[in-house]
């Protein structure tokens, strides 16, 4: 933070549905929500007239690939925060999987600078658990957590941590620091040259299975290693009904372990990989209905606790190609939000706060981001967004502010729109696109 | 149908029209002149990423007797090799002026990306991608079973489809682009398939495809079914451990001498053996087996050929009327 923050303009949200219950006036001055009620505008504070909009706490991402350093061809911190602004995030967590590969102060470090001279969020980076990601020595984690980028969560993400002994380690020795361990729960020989989701359409398309077994094996794996040291356990993108099963165990057991799920595992299942269009190749894998609608359950019921989009941008040419041939990911920042209200508000799964809860609270909470995620309450960092319930709206990747074409709703008709996305007090989008990143950004080093 | 890409999308009028416009082209090629100017002026391109010459030359065979022009792409150590993508060769194809692009790739599903890409507007004919499907092999092999069956009846085979034909499939299921095509075409003509493998070598979910799944070869084989084709079976599958040594796959699911035997018994005197090879002689079948009257193999290859002049023309002939 910085001393820009006093001089700030002030602003007046009019009218707003505070987590989509009552109407509020909420008052955005120095950084900070300085009153929430019925207000008003003594100071001459721009107004935003929030009339039919929900505020909401400014979403956490928990899971994000940003591709810089390294593949700037796909994504770059820029271009990535950018969409995250425009997808109503305040904050990302920045994957470790760069190149080279975020395992040292150095690297997580120069991440966390790209992202304050960017100014759209805060981007948290993600240290790796293992040095490039290779699975066989621990990173440096306590440079990491010591660095500037105060690094909070660990995770080798695209890779799983299968050595039980590594994992166990890196269990217990985040604990030196209050970190968490989140995984990419795949086991890898379960999964070797693994297409999609193993079932009745991968048994007809002929494309190797990665199946369920692989994830939640590993998961039930994780969480009794997470009980027997007394850790914390992050699970990545929750992908099977039987993964649930185990989280649900776990948690009944008091074990310390949170999940997620990201928003196209909520509603598309492996009956889209029949086109063979690779914008549908993810990992893991689309999965089947019945998967799809244990995933929606254990968000509505908390077993899952958060939303993380593995927003993973590719460059057109690594998915213009034969399926085997392409790469794995999909684009989510910017229609995460409109995801989230199609498949849990609008099936009365989960309220407003619901998706508070899930998309910020909680997230925060994980990372342990500092004025992330916090009560829309006087006194409060002014990180929020204000969301249109009623609009509609088309998906174009071309049009979006990530560099990645590779969105798997592209084309359809999604609800929901970010109006404004408020990042320490100041408009970073306003009337639903960019506006300025945070003034004095780009100076600071 | 602009396009085969699969046996699936096929309804059994069309399996039949193919199967009866094949049985016209096997009459071309009983001839001296085997040469039909249905295809002059066209321009065919077998692209092939798999080495494959047996069913790069029965393509090869059935365009050159429709008199389409040729044009073999070898993609294999081409400009492919050197990392050129499959959209830009389908967009140099294009510019050349492919009607039908004949693709054969080890990618499951590459036939549908030119297919439904705008990168190239020839018709695609898949002739066998990955471990999806090999349509044109299965329209032989039902071409072949039609055949038999109306001899063994008395009967014409056109217009003719396969109800009431017991058809047990054996072998590696689970890589077969063949079992997967024959299962849906066969099964669409009104045939009974039985697929017999080691359980590593099914597919998961096989209980839900259109046809009985048996682990026992000689309970299969008990109540004489009217053929028994036999899959290839690539002996490093042992080091991937789906089955232990290619002796015991053999007792257990090979057509050896000793099963072999049993097709001497009267309730097995019209069973034919078929395999779209190339055969591993020793490992899924004997050479007593390969080589007996019994076998269909050569003829399999001589109808491979109409059968694919025959999609080569509904494919081609349609788009013209069609422009
Ligand atoms: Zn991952």
């Amino acid at each position: 933070m910085t001393d820009d923050t006093k001089a700030a303009p002030a602003y007046l949200l009019r009218g707003a549905a505070l987590y989509g219950d009552e109407r509020a006036d909420i008052l955005v001055e120095n950084g900070r929500i300085s009153a929430v009620g019925s207000l008003a505008n003594g100071n001459g504070a721009t107004v935003i007239d929030a009339e039919g909009l929900v505020a909401l706490p400014g979403f956490v991402d928990v899971h994000t690939h940003l591709r810089e350093p390294g593949r700037e061809d796909a994504e770059t911190v820029e271009t990535g925060s950018r969409a995250a602004a425009l997808g109503g995030y305040t904050a990302v967590h920045a994957m470790a999987n760069s190149t080279p590969v975020a395992d040292t102060a150095g690297v997580v470090e120069q991440v966390h600078s790209l992202g304050r001279r960017a100014g759209w969020v805060d981007v948290r980076p993600v240290g790796a658990v293992t040095v490039g990601l290779a699975g066989e020595q621990l990173a440096e984690l306590g440079a990491m957590a010591g660095s500037a980028a105060r690094v909070r969560m660990f995770s080798d993400d695209g890779i799983c941590v299968h050595d039980p002994v590594l994992m166990r380690r890196a269990l217990e020795y985040v604990k030196a620091f209050d970190g968490v361990v989140a995984q990419h729960a795949q086991e890898p020989r379960l999964t070797a040259g693994a297409q999609m989701n193993e079932g009745a359409v991968s048994a007809v398309l002929g494309l190797p299975g990665w199946p369920a077994v692989a994830e939640e094996s590993i998961i039930a794996r994780d969480v009794l290693l997470a009980q027997h040291v007394g850790s914390r356990l992050h699970v990545c993108h929750v992908s099977t009904a039987g993964s649930v099963e185990i989280v649900r165990w776990a948690k009944s057991r008091g074990i310390d372990v949170t999940a997620e799920v990201t928003p196209h595992h909520l509603w598309l299942t492996d009956e889209l990989v029949r086109s063979y269009d690779p914008v549908y190749k993810v990992n893991p894998p689309l999965r089947t209905q019945e998967d799809v609608e244990a995933l929606r359950a254990a968000l509505a019921d908390g077993t899952i606790d958060v939303v993380g989009t593995d927003h993973a941008p590719h460059p057109s040419e690594h998915k213009e190609c034969e399926w085997a041939q392409a790469a794995m990911g999909m684009t989510g920042l910017e229609t995460a939000l409109s995801v989230v209200q199609h498949t849990m508000v609008e099936t009365g799964l989960l309220t407003w706060r619901g998706v508070a809860r899930a998309m910020s609270e909680v997230p925060a909470r994980i990372g342990r981001v500092a004025d992330q995620g916090r009560p829309l309450a006087q006194g409060e960092p002014a990180n929020l967004v204000l969301v249109d319930p009623a609009a509609r709206w088309t998906v174009d990747p071309a049009a979006q502010a990530t560099k990645g074409r590779n969105s798997p709703f592209a084309g359809r008709e999604l609800p929901g729109r970010v109006v404004a996305t408020f990042f320490r007090g100041h408009p970073t989008v306003r009337d639903g696109v960019l506006n300025e990143p945070y003034p004095g950004s780009a100076e600071e080093r | 149908m602009k396009h085969l890409l699969s046996t699936r999308d096929l309804t059994a009028a069309e399996a039949i029209q193919i199967l009866d416009t094949a049985e016209e082209m096997a009459a071309v090629n009983d001839r001296e002149v085997k040469k039909l100017p249905a295809l002059r002026g066209r321009t065919v391109v077998n692209l092939f990423f798999e080495d494959s010459t047996r069913t790069r030359i029965s393509f090869e065979a059935a365009a050159k007797r429709l008199s389409a022009d040729v044009i073999n792409f070898a993609a294999k150590g081409s400009s492919v090799s050197k990392g050129e993508s499959l959209k830009d060769t389908a967009q140099t194809l294009e510019a050349i002026g492919a009607d039908a692009v004949v693709i054969r790739h080890p990618a499951s599903g590459a036939p549908h990306r030119l297919a439904t890409t705008d990168w190239i507007d020839a018709a695609v004919v898949n002739a066998g991608d990955g471990t999806h499907e090999h349509p044109t092999q299965a329209l032989l092999d039902a071409f072949t079973l039609r055949r038999h069956r109306a001899q063994v009846a008395g009967i014409d085979s056109v217009g003719a489809d396969l109800a009431g034909t017991r058809v047990v499939i054996v072998g590696d299921i689970l890589h077969s682009r063949v079992a997967r095509s024959n299962v849906w075409l066969l099964t669409t003509l009104g045939a009974k398939v039985t697929l017999v493998a080691p359980p590593t070598l099914l597919p998961y979910g096989v209980e839900q495809w259109p046809c009985d799944v048996s682990y026992d070869l000689d309970a299969a084989l008990a109540d004489a079914p009217d053929a028994v084709m036999m899959l290839r079976v690539q002996a490093e599958r042992m080091n991937a451990s789906y089955f232990p040594s290619t002796a015991e796959y053999s007792r257990l699911w090979g057509l050896g001498d000793e099963r072999f035997a049993r097709f001497a018994a009267p309730e097995f005197k019209d069973t034919v053996i078929l395999h779209p090879g190339p055969m591993v002689r020793g490992l899924e079948i004997s050479s007593a087996a390969a080589d007996s009257e019994r076998s269909q193999v050569l003829r399999q290859v001589a109808n491979g050929v109409s059968v694919r002049m025959a999609v080569l023309y509904l494919l081609m002939s349609a788009k013209e009327f069609a422009s």
